[in-house]
């Protein structure tokens, strides 16, 4: 299934939102995600079935002013 | 003190988290500063990457309230995304909102400032809007369900401090009872003494302290200036004349002709 995860255009198999993290080496209470611009809570990641081409956001906490 | 929003604060000082020199720098710059507020953001994790924990481990271990802010969003459904993301991951309601409108001056785009405040206020966010100093738009963000604003006084970044008094003035006199922090723009602690004579509640500032040549020091300083200004302001300031007055007692004065 082609993904884009932060802008970065992905072949992966992978169903749920959760098996993307797992399948990037994505781990940590410190993130959040949306798709298609929405956000995804995190105990609903296991239950979020992904399309082809949707666009996923991965983020954590950064600098800010 | 200072009440904001059912919250006890201890410094009216808002600090930034951006551009120190060190993680080392920015704890000890936020320690000397005094303050109990800080700013954080999100931004793309890498996969496999760790710079969110290690920068969260740090901001945890200070110890301070976290106000998250929508920094670089520049639609609404951006900034009403990222909000919500940060509500979840920073475990507070508090969100420093900015909807950018223009490139070059970080300008806020208000109408979309406005609407995206109105669907997070009932999402029930408390929002801090970063707004310019219109009168018009301050009254269409607390209709929106706003209970505190921020006007800019300058473009982010740019250290001009205040440029408009007249409009600080003018929007502080409108609204007395809501808290009011002048966010964006102040480059020295003179700036932020000012602005807190007007009568504004507390100030927010990054680049000022953090680009300093000693970031820490610079921390201290303007800890200091926003006291002083907001001691100034409670104690009535002197309006300034035309002509001049002696100080000293003309009475009793020798004559020596």
């Amino acid at each position: 299934m082609k993904l884009i995860v932060n802008g970065k255009a992905l072949e992966i198999d992978a169903s749920t939102l959760a098996a993307l993290l797992a399948a990037l080496d994505y781990e940590g209470d410190w993130l959040a995600t949306a798709v298609n611009s929405d956000l995804v809570h995190k105990a609903n990641r296991a239950d979020f079935q992904l399309s082809d081409g949707d666009r996923i956001e991965i983020l954590s906490p950064m600098q800010g002013g | 003190m200072f009440e904001l929003l059912g919250t006890t604060l201890p410094s009216r000082l808002l600090l930034g988290t951006a551009q120190y020199p060190s993680p080392a720098v920015l704890a000890d710059a936020v320690k000397a500063s005094g303050t109990s507020v800080v700013t954080v953001s999100l931004r793309r994790e890498m996969a496999g990457g760790r710079a969110g924990e290690n920068f969260w481990s740090l901001i945890r271990a200070l110890g301070t309230r976290i106000l998250p802010n929508t920094a670089g969003c520049h639609s609404v459904k951006e900034a009403v995304t990222t909000a919500k993301m940060a509500r979840e991951v920073f475990g507070t309601n508090w969100i420093k909102l900015e909807v950018i409108g223009n490139h070059d001056t970080l300008q806020p785009d208000v109408f979309g400032l406005v609407e995206a405040a109105r669907i997070l206020c009932e999402d029930g966010f408390a929002v801090f809007p970063y707004t310019t100093d219109d009168l018009v738009v301050a009254e269409r963000l607390l209709e929106a369900g706003c209970k505190v604003l921020m006007p800019w006084c300058a473009p982010i970044g740019s250290a001009l401090g205040p440029v408009n008094i007249a409009a600080l003035r003018s929007i502080r006199g409108h609204f007395p009872d809501v808290p009011m922090i002048v966010d964006a723009g102040l480059g020295r602690p003179s700036h932020a003494a000012t602005v807190m004579e007007l009568g504004f509640d507390a100030v927010l500032l990054n680049t000022a302290v953090a680009k300093a040549a000693d970031p820490v020091g610079m921390a201290r300083a303007f800890g200091k200036a926003v006291e002083a200004g907001r001691e100034a302001f409670g104690s009535g300031i002197l309006e300034p004349r035309e002509v001049a007055v002696p100080s000293t007692p003309t009475f009793g004065r020798a004559v020596f002709a």
